[in-house]
């Protein structure tokens, strides 16, 4: 039975991962801004089999919280196995570079907070010498375009920042999963057309959970956008300022 | 976004709005006019309209008593993932339609009947309570006895009278996760409704029937008997789903095609009687292996036609309905024969006692002259047609044969729904 931490629990990709964990009977402690939602999805969680759930209300750029949100999540779970970080907000980018105020606020929220809760995360684990940390990144880090570069940005930190956190944290027997989606078809996304690129979040879930289980430091998913961003990071400059991406 | 029927005749281009959590619903209903989709199983423009409010993101389960079998879920829970839950703990649910991929919240609104109607009845016939969004933005928790009349109009209703949000319902015991079926061959169709009255007593019956033939051998069936076994255990048996990547070419099916399979399917048992334990998937869900089956019947789609007839008509009446198709070679290879039990007391719900025959039809020219033709009798012989099916019923036939529609649409007023829930089908067969 393993005790797993969810922060951003209420993202579509976190609820489906935490449905698999919640079915395999582990105890599951969710963290997320709305206790509304947070009370029917830990209903659910338990109708499918989680052991035990607590939850945390807090608003993940209040840094002065996130302390006593992590000794709640102790206090309850006694260890953590595996600490998934999935919150975020898909920045505008045209609001964001009308305003700099809206462009430090996605900042703050998709790489700022995650950065400050990896801090203390890490060295509680690496204390313990075991466990992991899956952190969702995404395929818009690995290069910045002019659609959404301010989201792109952020994300681009968390994976270099994983990135290094993973190699310091080998050396005491703990994984550090960056997990990097393409297009995925939820709530977060619905302004979007929606083409055969999109993937469910119960597909993205499933391969997220089957990573934590297995081994290496980096997952795309669906896989084919390993492909397609190595293509993309591959464009020549000269080329990439004419075309649209 | 374009947005089509599980038969793919009806489509239309709407604004689908996806609301995650049951408590934004009401936010998302203001000021607009539109209709709740599950599964998008219904195979006409019941779920279509220029708004359209999906529920699929609704699939919280919110209580489940492994001792009683009461369970309660949020409308968007399909029974696929209801089974999923309680077949491993010894239950199952009391009806299920032919595809697990429908919600909750649809098998309520279409007050679905399976194979063993003639003993459970209807889905709503075993829902204890049900919470529902009126078009005023309040939600009130319906139950049979504490709100008679809105239970039998959203029961069957089509999601016109509001939009369900969660549902309570009684599931059944079972020791076995397989089905025991025995298969039976009847010659002709005095043949196969002898045979569904001799086994009145069995839990699941249906027939598959040839409708492409003709003489003395119209009507021949393949009666499917089927029990909850008592061995075997509970697994739920993994059957990983396949998908049609494309449309099949529409000259695949033809009347060759289905004349041969028919034959082919009609003798695959040399033994008239034949008995097999089956996992419960394949039983009720053979259709579901394959993710879209509906692209079938290529790109133009297909009309599933579903009526049922009074017994008092007799073989003699359904025989000169399946004569009328047999003629036509326009016949299907997914004909299912089945005899209801007595009807509920749902203003729309769709079974009666009688006779029920569903057929598809690849859509080609003359096939919305046969329905008309097949319509014009089914009113005639006092039958109606099921209106999770319908794509071409007229208002007057709709009216004609479900003559509790003025109260439908009394209960409708009283609650606020007029103005606020409407589908195209709604507004073709003439609801406000």
């Amino acid at each position: 039975m393993k005790k797993i931490l969810i922060i951003g629990a209420t993202s579509a990709i976190a609820e489906n991962a935490a449905r698999i964990w919640a079915k395999a009977g582990c105890s599951l402690f969710l963290v997320a801004r709305s206790q509304e939602r947070l009370d029917v999805i830990s209903k659910d969680l338990i109708v499918r089999g989680a052991v035990g759930i607590d939850r945390f209300c807090m608003d993940l750029t209040q840094f002065d919280q996130q302390d006593a949100m992590l000794n709640a999540a102790y206090a309850f779970l006694g260890e953590i196995d595996v600490a998934l970080i999935a919150h975020g907000t898909l920045s505008n980018q045209a609001a964001c570079e009308s305003s700099p105020q809206i462009t430090l606020q996605e900042i703050s929220v998709n790489a700022l907070s995650v950065i400050s809760l990896l801090t203390v995360l890490a060295n509680r684990f690496e204390e313990r010498k075991s466990g992991m940390i899956a952190v969702i990144s995404s395929v818009a880090g690995d290069r910045g375009r002019q659609s959404n570069y301010v989201y792109g940005s952020a994300k681009a930190m968390v994976s270099a920042f994983t990135s290094g956190l993973r190699q310091r944290l080998a050396k005491s027997n703990i994984r550090v999963l960056t997990v990097k989606p393409g297009f995925v078809d939820t709530p977060m996304t619905k302004e979007f057309t929606k083409g055969p690129l999109w993937a469910k979040p119960q597909t993205v879930a499933r391969q997220i959970v089957e990573a934590c289980n297995s081994k290496g430091g980096i997952l795309y998913t669906p896989r084919f956008w390993w492909a397609i961003m190595a293509i993309i990071k591959l464009i020549p400059e000269t080329v990439f300022m004419i075309i649209k991406l | 976004m374009k947005m089509q029927g599980w038969g793919r005749y009806s489509s239309l281009d709407a604004q689908v709005l996806v609301p995650s959590f049951n408590f934004e619903c009401k936010e998302f209903i203001k000021n607009r006019v539109l209709i709740t989709r599950g599964l998008g199983r219904s195979y006409g423009d019941s779920s279509l309209s220029p708004i359209i409010l999906e529920t699929s993101r609704l699939n919280h389960f919110i209580s489940f008593n492994h001792k009683t079998g009461l369970i309660s879920c949020q409308a968007g829970v399909s029974i696929h993932d209801i089974l999923d839950l309680v077949v491993p703990k010894g239950w199952f649910v009391p009806v299920t339609s032919g595809t697990s991929y429908v919600t909750l919240g649809g098998a309520i609104a279409s007050d679905v009947h399976g194979k063993n109607h003639h003993i459970r009845g209807s889905f709503s016939q075993h829902v204890i309570s049900f919470d529902l969004l009126l078009g005023s933005g309040e939600k009130v928790t319906v139950t049979p006895s504490g709100m008679p009349d809105l239970f039998k109009a959203t029961c069957g209703g089509m999601g016109l009278t509001g939009i369900i949000l969660s549902a309570t319902f009684q599931l059944i015991p079972i020791q076995s996760s397989s089905i025991s079926q025995r298969t039976l061959r009847a010659n002709s169709l005095e043949e196969a409704c002898e045979l569904f009255e001799a086994n009145a007593l069995s839990t699941y019956s249906v027939a598959w029937i040839d409708c492409m033939a003709k003489g003395r051998q119209m009507g021949r069936s393949l009666l499917m008997l089927g029990e909850h076994s008592i061995n075997g255990g509970l697994d739920l048996g993994g059957q990983p789903m396949k998908s049609l990547p494309i449309d099949m070419p529409t000259w695949v099916l033809n009347p060759y095609s289905i004349k041969a399979f028919n034959f082919l399917y009609f003798h695959r048992s040399f033994f008239s009687d034949q008995k097999t334990d089956l996992p419960y998937r394949p039983y009720f869900y053979p259709l579901d292996a394959i993710n879209n089956w509906n692209r079938l019947y290529g790109k133009n789609g297909f009309i599933q036609y579903q009526f049922v007839v009074p017994k008092a008509v007799g073989v003699s009446g359904l025989k000169h309905i399946l004569d009328v198709i047999s003629k036509s070679n326009k016949g299907s290879f997914l004909a299912v024969l089945k005899v209801f039990g007595k009807r509920n007391e749902n203003y729309l719900s769709f079974p009666m006692e009688g006779y029920s025959l569903a057929l598809d039809f690849k859509m080609e020219s003359g096939i919305v002259e046969l329905v008309k033709r097949l319509d014009s009798m089914i009113l005639e012989m006092g039958g109606k047609v099921y209106l999770t099916k319908d794509a071409l019923m007229s208002e007057q036939m709709f009216k004609s044969t479900y003559p509790q529609w003025q109260i439908f649409e009394e209960v409708r007023a009283k609650y606020g729904a007029i103005g606020r829930f409407a589908s195209n089908q709604s507004r073709r067969l003439g609801l406000q």
